[in-house]
Formats: C-alpha cells, sequence, structure tokens
C-alpha cells in the first residue's frame, strides 16, 4: 500500500443528554502519499469528527468505539498519549476553519510561531548556542511567513491576531502547519470564513505548497466547488458513513449514489443556468438512526429492502458506492 | 386575510412601477474615544449606495464582507438612520415618516436575518412568536390563529410546527418560521440577509425555492443581501454590486453573468470555485485584500487592487457610465470607450 494514511471501520459516539449520538458508523477510507483527499458532507455527516478522530482530538465526551486508524505504518488508536503527542503538531498538523478560536489573542505572532518551532523543530532543537537558536527562529519564521505571501512579513510578525485579516490569519495558519513538514494536514473548511476573492488565493497558495512539499492533505468542507478545484478524490459522507467515494472526475460526471446525485443537482451555480432541484426532508437525527440506508427517508429511489437493510460497500469501476441500488443480488432478488 | 391577499396582488399586477428608491445612501458609524467618549473617527461603512428597486422584483445586493451590503439593508428597515442619501418608497421620503407612517412603513418592509436560531425568542413558542407581531401591527384580529395556521403551510410547515420552541426545530424548518413571521403582516417589500447562508445545500434549495414561489403567487419584492453568487444567478432578477461601501456595476443578472463589465465584478465572477473538475474558467486572482474601512474613499476604492489600473484611478472618483439603458457601471476603463 502507498497510503499515508489508512482508516478502516471508524466508529465514534457521543455520550449526550439526549442519548447515544452515533456520529461515525464505520468509516473506511485510504489517503495517498502527496494527495489531496475531499471530505465532503453536510452539517452532522461526521466529517469534522474524522478529522478530529484521526488525531484523537475529540472532545470529553466521545470515544472511538471501533476501527483502526494507521498513520505513516503506525497504529494511532494504540499508541500511547506521549508518543501521540511526537506526531500530532509535527507528522500531522491541522489547519481550522475559525482563524479566531486558535491563534492566542495575547501573543504576538512571532511569540506563537517560535512557541511552536522551538518545541517541534529538529533542526532547531540541535542547536546549543541561545543565540544562534534564537536567529534560527527568526530566520525561518520570516522565510515561511515569505512563502505564503504574507504581505510585510517584518512587520506581520510583531503583529496581534485581532490586527491580521481573516486571510492573513489563514496565511499564517498555513505557515505554521507547513512550517514543520509534516507528512499530513487536516484541512478542515479552510477558507469557509474568507470572502471568494481571498478564497481563491489561499486555495491557491495551499495547493502550490502541498505540492512543492509533497505533503498529502485531507481537505474537510460542504464547499463541491472548492473541492472540484483541489482534489483528486473525493469521499461524500452522510450520517456518519460513506456513501461515495472515488475520482473527483467521476464522481462529479457521474455521481452514482442517490444522495451525491441529489447535492449535486440542489448546487446553484455561478458559471451556468441551471434548474435546481432540492431533496426533501432533512438530515437524520444521529440518535436513534432508523434500521437500514440512512438516507432512505429522503431518497427519491428507495426500495423495500432499503428500509430493512444497511447497503453493503461495494466498488465499482474503482469507486465505492453503498447502496442497495447497485447491489447486483438485490437486483436479482435474492436478499429482501 | 385571504381577501387583503388578493387586493396586494391585483395592485402590484398593475405595473412595474419603481417601489423603493436608494439615493447616494451614505452611513458613517462614529468611532468612540478616550475618557469622553469623543467621536475620534468614523467607520465608512455606506459611501455611496444607489439603486431602484422594482415592484415585484427581486434585486441582489452583492459584495464581500465589510461592503457595507448589511447596513443598507438596515438602513432599508429603518433600523439605523442614514447619514445622508435619501430613501424613497411609494414616493415618501423614509427618513422623515412621522411616528403612525413609520408604523405603516414597518408593516410593509420586513426582515429576515441570516441565523434563524438567533431571531427567535427561545423561550416562545413559534405560534406565539407570529401572533405577537401579527397583534402588534394589528392584523388577524379574531381569525389571527387562523391565519397563523395559514401562513405555517405556506411556508411548507404545518399546525404542528406552531407548537414547537425554536430548538425544535431543524435549520431549514426555523428559516421557514421566519419567514413564517415576516409575511404574517402582510408585507409587499422583504430584506433578506443572507437568508440561506447558515443552511446546508440539500436545504437550501428548498428555502431558495420557497421564496421564488412565494414571489410568483404572493409579488412580494425581495431584496437579497448575500454573499453567494450562485444564490444571486438563481433568484435575481438584477444585481447591484458594492465594494468597500459603494455600488460599482448594476445590472440585470443575466447579463452581469454574461458580460461583467467591472474589473471587481470579473474577478468576483471568476473566483467562485466551480463544482466540475476542470471546468476551463481561467482564475482571476486578485492580489491584496479590501481596504480600510477607517479611512476615507476619495477616488476608485478598487484601485490597489485592480489588474487594469491607471494613473486617473487613483485621482478622481469614476463617473457613473451607462452600458446600456439597465446597465450602470462606475470604472475609469469604461468611461474611456
Amino acid at each position: 500500500m502507498n497510503g499515508i494514511l489508512e482508516v478502516e471501520d471508524l466508529r465514534v459516539e457521543f455520550r449526550t443528554y439526549r442519548g447515544i449520538v452515533k456520529a461515525l458508523n464505520g468509516v473506511s477510507f485510504t489517503v495517498e502519499r502527496g494527495e489531496v483527499f475531499g471530505l465532503a458532507g453536510e452539517t452532522g455527516s461526521g466529517k469534522s469528527v474524522t478529522g478530529l478522530a484521526i488525531q484523537r482530538l475529540l472532545p470529553g465526551n466521545a470515544a472511538i468505539v471501533g476501527g483502526r486508524i494507521v498513520f505513516d505504518g503506525k497504529d494511532l488508536l494504540s499508541l500511547k498519549e506521549e508518543d501521540m503527542n511526537k506526531i500530532r503538531g509535527k507528522e500531522i498538523t491541522a489547519v481550522f476553519q475559525d482563524p479566531h478560536t486558535y491563534l492566542n489573542p495575547v501573543f504576538t505572532v512571532h511569540d506563537q510561531f517560535r512557541d511552536i518551532l522551538l518545541m517541534n523543530d529538529r533542526e532547531i532543537a540541535s542547536l546549543k548556542d541561545k543565540r544562534e537558536v534564537k536567529k534560527a527562529v527568526d530566520n525561518k519564521i520570516i522565510q515561511m511567513l515569505a512563502e505564503v505571501q504574507m504581505p510585510a512579513p517584518e512587520r506581520v510578525v510583531k503583529m496581534y491576531p485581532h490586527e491580521l485579516s481573516g486571510g492573513m490569519k489563514q496565511r499564517m495558519m498555513l505557515a505554521m502547519a507547513f512550517s514543520l513538514k509534516p507528512k499530513l494536514i487536516i484541512a478542515d473548511e479552510p477558507t469557509t470564513a474568507l470572502d471568494v476573492t481571498i478564497q481563491a488565493q489561499v486555495l491557491e497558495l495551499m495547493k502550490s505548497l502541498q505540492r512543492r512539499y509533497g505533503t498529502s492533505v485531507i481537505l474537510i468542507t460542504h464547499d463541491l466547488g472548492v473541492i472540484a478545484e483541489t482534489c483528486r478524490r473525493i469521499a461524500v459522507m452522510y450520517a456518519g458513513r460513506i456513501v461515495e467515494m472515488g475520482g473527483v472526475d467521476s464522481v462529479y460526471n457521474e455521481p452514482l449514489h442517490p444522495y451525491t446525485r441529489g447535492l449535486m443537482r440542489a448546487l446553484p451555480r455561478a458559471d451556468k443556468d441551471m434548474k435546481v432541484e432540492s431533496i426533501g426532508g432533512s438530515v437524520p437525527d444521529l440518535v436513534g438512526l432508523p434500521p437500514g440506508c440512512p438516507f432512505h427517508p429522503r431518497c427519491s429511489r428507495a426500495m423495500e429492502v432499503c428500509r430493512k437493510l444497511n447497503p453493503k460497500t461495494l466498488n465499482i469501476d474503482g469507486r465505492v458506492v453503498e447502496c442497495h441500488l447497485y447491489d447486483e443480488e438485490i437486483a436479482k432478488g435474492r436478499v429482501a | 386575510m385571504g381577501a387583503a391577499l388578493t387586493m396586494r396582488a391585483e395592485k402590484s399586477e398593475t405595473g412595474n412601477d419603481v417601489l423603493i428608491k436608494v439615493e447616494g445612501l451614505r452611513k458613517w458609524f462614529p468611532i468612540l474615544g478616550g475618557v469622553l467618549q469623543r467621536t475620534v473617527g468614523y467607520v465608512y461603512a455606506v459611501e455611496d449606495a444607489t439603486f431602484d428597486i422594482k415592484n415585484a422584483e427581486t434585486l441582489a445586493l452583492v459584495g464581500e464582507s465589510g461592503s457595507g451590503k448589511t447596513t443598507v439593508g438596515l438602513m432599508l428597515a429603518k433600523l439605523e438612520p442614514p447619514t445622508a442619501g435619501k430613501i424613497i418608497y411609494r414616493n415618501r421620503d423614509v427618513s422623515r415618516l412621522s411616528s403612525s407612517e413609520t408604523k405603516w412603513y414597518r408593516k410593509r418592509v420586513q426582515m429576515v436575518f441570516q441565523d434563524p436560531y438567533a431571531s427567535l425568542n427561545p423561550r416562545m413558542l413559534i405560534k406565539d412568536t407570529i401572533m405577537e407581531v401579527m397583534k402588534v401591527h394589528k392584523v388577524g384580529g379574531r381569525n389571527s390563529y387562523d391565519n397563523a395556521v395559514e401562513l405555517m403551510t405556506r411556508v411548507g410547515l404545518s399546525e404542528e410546527h406552531l407548537y414547537r420552541y425554536p430548538h425544535e426545530l431543524s435549520g431549514g424548518q426555523r428559516q421557514r418560521a421566519v419567514l413564517a413571521r415576516a409575511l404574517c403582516v402582510e408585507p409587499e417589500f422583504i430584506i433578506l440577509d443572507e437568508p440561506t447562508a447558515s443552511l446546508d445545500v440539500s436545504v437550501q434549495a428548498q428555502v431558495l425555492d420557497l421564496l421564488k414561489s412565494l414571489q410568483d403567487e404572493f409579488h412580494y419584492t425581495y431584496l437579497l443581501i448575500t454573499h453567494n453568487l450562485a444564490v444571486v444567478r438563481y433568484i435575481s432578477d438584477r444585481t447591484v454590486v458594492m465594494y468597500r461601501g459603494m455600488w460599482v456595476e448594476s445590472s440585470p443578472t443575466r447579463k452581469l453573468f454574461g458580460g461583467a463589465e467591472h474589473p471587481y465584478t470579473r474577478a468576483l465572477l471568476s473566483s467562485v470555485p466551480i463544482p466540475e473538475p476542470r471546468s476551463n474558467v481561467a482564475k482571476q486572482l486578485l492580489k491584496g485584500e479590501p481596504p480600510n474601512p477607517t479611512e476615507r474613499v476619495k477616488a476608485c476604492p478598487f484601485v490597489d487592487r485592480c489588474p487594469h489600473v491607471m494613473p486617473v484611478c487613483g485621482e478622481k472618483m469614476p463617473p457613473t457610465t451607462w452600458i446600456n439603458g439597465s446597465h450602470q457601471v462606475r470604472c475609469w476603463l469604461s468611461v474611456k470607450k
């Protein structure tokens, strides 16, 4: 296998006052080296939970109740917390949506960047002399900020987060994420808070950094446009499962799963006039999911079997689909 | 209510007349500073918004954050007084309305905000939220409950939803409830501020279609404030593009998407990610970011980022140029032609 990350049958549950929320119900995928992998889905589909679970950053009321996560040959779920700490922030780094929450408002750009480098950068850690360390840190910060095309990096390092615009904060986040040359970056809605013209700049930047460093990226977003322009492969999530996964070209041009198809038709387009068709109903409640395919109450092609049985994971021409429509055994009438 | 509705419908069908006229609208928010809280500067949120909205059409006000589009909406809803400029509604100057006329105006003009959760009282049943508005505006009277039920069906909900609290509704249902509240006073003009920005794609389409069908049936006039160009293309008739508090281009939506004149509009359109792999749209990346709103705009506000900048752009404000009878642009490039 050429994968940098293999996720297998991942299951996550949240304990809430309403009961157990089954956020992930068996998610499996592989991220290859040097690829940008898109994870798409609507609110509550489990895309962010997947990203957090890989980093073992789930909140206290959540638990991974099944599955395996293998990163670069290491089984992440069996690692001790201190070993995980060595991977998190070094080999796997994260870029989040909301720039306000991940930057500390009372420290300057330089201070926050320096802490990351001192803690994680091997080259800098090998230096003995304090003055040398300082010089190396300062140089690296300026170099990274220049690399993300931050305007006037020498001035920006002295600023506090509130003095930076949203686009600048996201550039700083990318600089920090790439500065440690990680093997995998998990970017959760990295451009959702940005205006479209800035979003286009940041996406372009992320693509070029990714190519230069050969980093693998998991791009989590609800925006199918962003994935089409950035990723090679896409996985579409619904109610804690991947319902369709494959190359971006084939999934967009010929979606198989009724949900993917519905999504593509529900999307108004800025580039052409198109009749939009909405998907009726709304996302199911993850407390006490009904039996059968989680999409069946909204599916226009639902059959009797969809209400009873969970669809199998099918492989069709290199694509993964979870839908009874494509199950030959069901088509032959052997089941149901 | 039924009778009142038909009346409205007939009235608006009589002509394609202008319902609301906005002229040189400006809003400066003072920045207070020091112990005495004196005004030390201004946020020049809106410098010049000028447009007409015709009866029963949808005008989209498009711009990025900080372009002043929401502030324009608040001024039209009479929630913020303008610093300068005029809003003429049915030949009446909105800033000079008496208190009884203001009530008349508020009944005709309703607003729907982006986040339906924040705009519904969490401790009130949807029924009470809607009926309170009817009571304040003295509509419905004894029939107000029946009217509320009718409204719920009109927005695609049912009577049972009247007895729910906001947290018991999904995002899409909440936005429908907010819409029902706006419709309960029989308005003619509805300001929609990012009505679908908090909704998922599959639900967004439902709400957009609902807005469209309501307009077809009851001839509401919409001002759609949004940053989402796909939504603009889908439901609006005309579009005004704003940048840094100023309108820069105004055109029928179809023409704008086919042939935008202003370099900012063109860059904006090409920045939208297209959900089609290898769509051969050449991206026009803009450099830099929008200018600081605490500094006054003296020349073209787009001068720092424009790929076609000329010396005159940094010196003088570009005049309004008519491309044709319905398409206006404010750019020096179009003047030269």
